[in-house]
């Protein structure tokens, strides 16, 4: 007992210095004012339009980034399935080797590919076809999240869907179901803890996200990421900041609890 | 004309003052503080006459320099450099006496004298401060009455970079940021009192306006130029200029000469109705622990040689007069790189506003995106 409660020390150590502290002072700096006294007013700050009007796009964007990776990934996780654990894990591992590259480098990449004139526009300038910017748009950002945050959803799905014991598929084959009816009735239900697994892992990051929009929106697009982000560098106003993060981990709290109801065995869990 | 080399030689090492301070920092860390490995004696011996501990802008100096001057004066320089001056301030502020010298802009100097968090510079001990033009200390007092504070490292406008053989009539107007021919040719600057005095300027305001009436209309404006600006930057300016994705950028006129090198096509224009004039200036903190070696670092880079070279390097403009008389005519006489009496007449310094009005204008800028 003794011994394993020592082994938690550093764990809980790390805890305390790098997450509980630093979220007491989010929260300290959150609820106070620059003179230190006490105020509501940078968390109901969110409900300014300029800070509505961010994160209902953050949203937006999120909640499309969430949709794409989820068609792209689920039938890619099927596939592996059918390919066998062999095979199909190479096929993951180089889904995930852009991974093991910074992910700063890996959406300046993607910069360099859309940017005007850049590979993919002067390539299709070359083609003769129309000069186009899809810079400073959300469809380029919608990209960028997604090329980043997709090894997130596959991970969390194949672990998932590779788990189901064919001797299931096979018994509902067996009793006369068809292919829709054992993906609908059978795959569809067991994938479920790692579809809302996936959806976490990828709708977090990308609703608050500030590097990909700052990259690929040519700082035309504000996320709500991007107006926390700026009130720490170049507004100097630590308490707001703050305060808008305390209301944004509020949100994503909510909705994680909201979706890990779905997932009770934690078998989603792919890390 | 520089010849090729040179010119290739020139962009790898200048990387501009805002980019890449990390990057800087590395190879400072790698050259400068290659005596980390010594011992304490050694250190003692190689440097008897201590330390200084400098906090810069990165990419701001020509490095040989700080190794100059340890060799010179016997002193250990501890260089840190910053992005942005509103991320150096609150880091010397939580600790007062983590560097002797730094490096801000003309209003963060203001707010740091408004906080006592400089001290007056002694000038008997910077026997080459009388290199500095009496033009650009006049117009500094606007900011630090008195000249007691600051010494002037660099100065310029903010204006307009515009590519020649994109844009055929004069550049002599804001109101070509509006322009719609222009649409998503128009790179502004993405930092708030910037963009706003380009806007207030228009209007025929004052770009230190604290008028929340002019500040309003100056916001809508600047949310109606939106829909034609194809990118807010601040680094980037240049390097989208050079590489001619946009007609139009406001930038620093420290970038012109940099761009100009690169691009013959691009020339700079501060226009009629006003701009800013800034200035980065030195100064020494009020918990500096080597005062002494503040100032001996400080009249160092006052000599007219460290400022010709830091000039040669960094290609932003020295208030060294000095220095200026060893710098070649076709750049002296650029208005792009040291601006004219006249045009520096049209232009005002930023001062601080206070920090309410600071988040005023931030808000703002949150409405204009």
């Amino acid at each position: 007992m003794n011994k394993k409660k020592l082994l938690a020390g550093p764990y809980l150590l790390w805890m305390v210095a790098f997450t509980v502290i630093p979220l007491i002072m989010i929260a300290v700096y959150g609820f106070t004012d620059r003179t230190g006294a006490f105020t509501w007013e940078n968390v109901t700050a969110m409900i300014r339009p300029e800070h509505m009007k961010a994160l209902w796009l953050s949203l937006k964007l999120a909640f499309l980034c969430t949709a794409v990776c989820l068609f792209l990934a689920y039938p890619l996780a099927l596939i592996l399935k059918a390919k066998g654990v062999k095979k199909g894990s190479f096929v993951v591992m180089v889904f995930i080797l852009p991974m093991w590259m910074n992910f700063l480098l890996r959406t300046y990449a993607w910069l360099n590919l859309l940017d005007d004139g850049g590979i993919l526009c002067t390539l299709l300038e070359k083609l003769g076809l129309a000069r186009f910017s899809i810079i400073g748009t959300n469809t380029a950002i919608v990209l960028g999240m997604v090329y980043n945050f997709l090894p997130f959803m596959v991970l969390p799905l194949y672990n998932v869907i590779s788990k189901i014991d064919e001797n299931v598929i096979n018994a509902a084959r067996d009793l006369g179901a068809n292919g829709f009816q054992v993906f609908r009735r059978i795959i569809l239900p067991l994938s479920f803890p790692g579809i809302v697994s996936g959806i976490t892992m990828v709708f977090v990051p990308s609703m608050t996200t500030f590097a990909i929009s700052d990259l690929l929106g040519a700082r035309k697009i504000m996320l709500i990421g991007n107006i926390i982000e700026q009130e720490f560098s170049t507004a100097a106003n630590w308490n707001l900041g703050s305060g808008l993060s305390l209301v944004l981990m509020v949100f994503i709290l909510i909705s994680m609890a909201a979706l890990s109801h779905y997932d009770k065995n934690g078998e989603g869990t792919s890390f | 004309m520089r010849k090729h080399a040179e010119r290739k030689g020139l962009r790898q090492k200048h990387q501009g003052r805002r980019v890449q301070a990390a990057a800087a920092l590395g190879v400072l860390m790698a050259s400068v503080l290659a005596g980390c490995g010594l011992g304490e004696g050694d250190m003692a011996a190689r440097y008897p006459n201590g330390e200084v501990k400098v906090y810069n802008w990165g990419e701001y100096i020509d490095e040989e320099l700080i190794e100059q001057f340890q060799e010179e004066y016997g002193i250990r320089v501890i260089y840190d450099t910053f992005t942005t001056n509103e991320e150096m301030f609150p880091k010397l502020q939580a600790e007062p006496g983590m560097y002797d010298v730094v490096c801000p802009s003309d209003y963060m100097i203001e707010k740091m004298i408004q906080y006592d968090m400089v001290q007056p510079l002694d000038k008997d001990k910077l026997p080459h401060y009388d290199n500095m033009g009496t033009a650009y200390l006049e117009k500094m007092e606007e900011f630090d009455p008195g000249n007691q504070y600051a010494l002037p490292y660099t100065w310029g406008t903010v204006g307009i970079l515009y590519n020649t053989s994109m844009v055929q009539e004069p550049v002599d107007s804001w109101d070509i940021l509006w322009d719609e021919t222009y649409e998503n040719e128009i790179i502004m600057q993405d930092s708030v009192r910037d963009a706003f005095m380009v806007a207030l300027k228009r209007l025929g305001y004052s770009c230190n306006t604290t008028d929340e009436g002019q500040l309003e209309e100056a916001m809508v404006t600047l949310r109606d130029q939106k829909r034609l600006v194809k990118a807010y930057a601040i680094d980037e300016v240049r390097d989208k200029m050079i590489d001619e994705a946009a007609a139009l950028g406001v930038i620093y006129s420290g970038e012109y000469l940099y761009c100009k090198e690169e691009n013959p096509q691009l020339a700079y224009a501060v226009p009629q109705e006003g701009s800013n004039i800034w200035f980065d200036g030195w100064v020494i903190t009020s918990g500096a622990q080597n005062v002494e070696n503040a100032h001996k670092w400080l009249d160092f880079l006052c000599t007219a040689e460290a400022a010709y070279k830091n000039f040669e390097y960094i290609t932003y403009a020295t208030p060294n007069t000095a220095a200026q008389e060893m710098i070649a005519a076709e750049y002296l006489e650029d208005p792009g790189v040291f601006a004219d009496e006249e045009t520096i007449g049209r232009c005002e310094v930023y001062r601080y506003l206070g920090d309410e009005m600071d988040n005023i204008y931030y808000e703002f800028w949150k409405k204009v995106k």
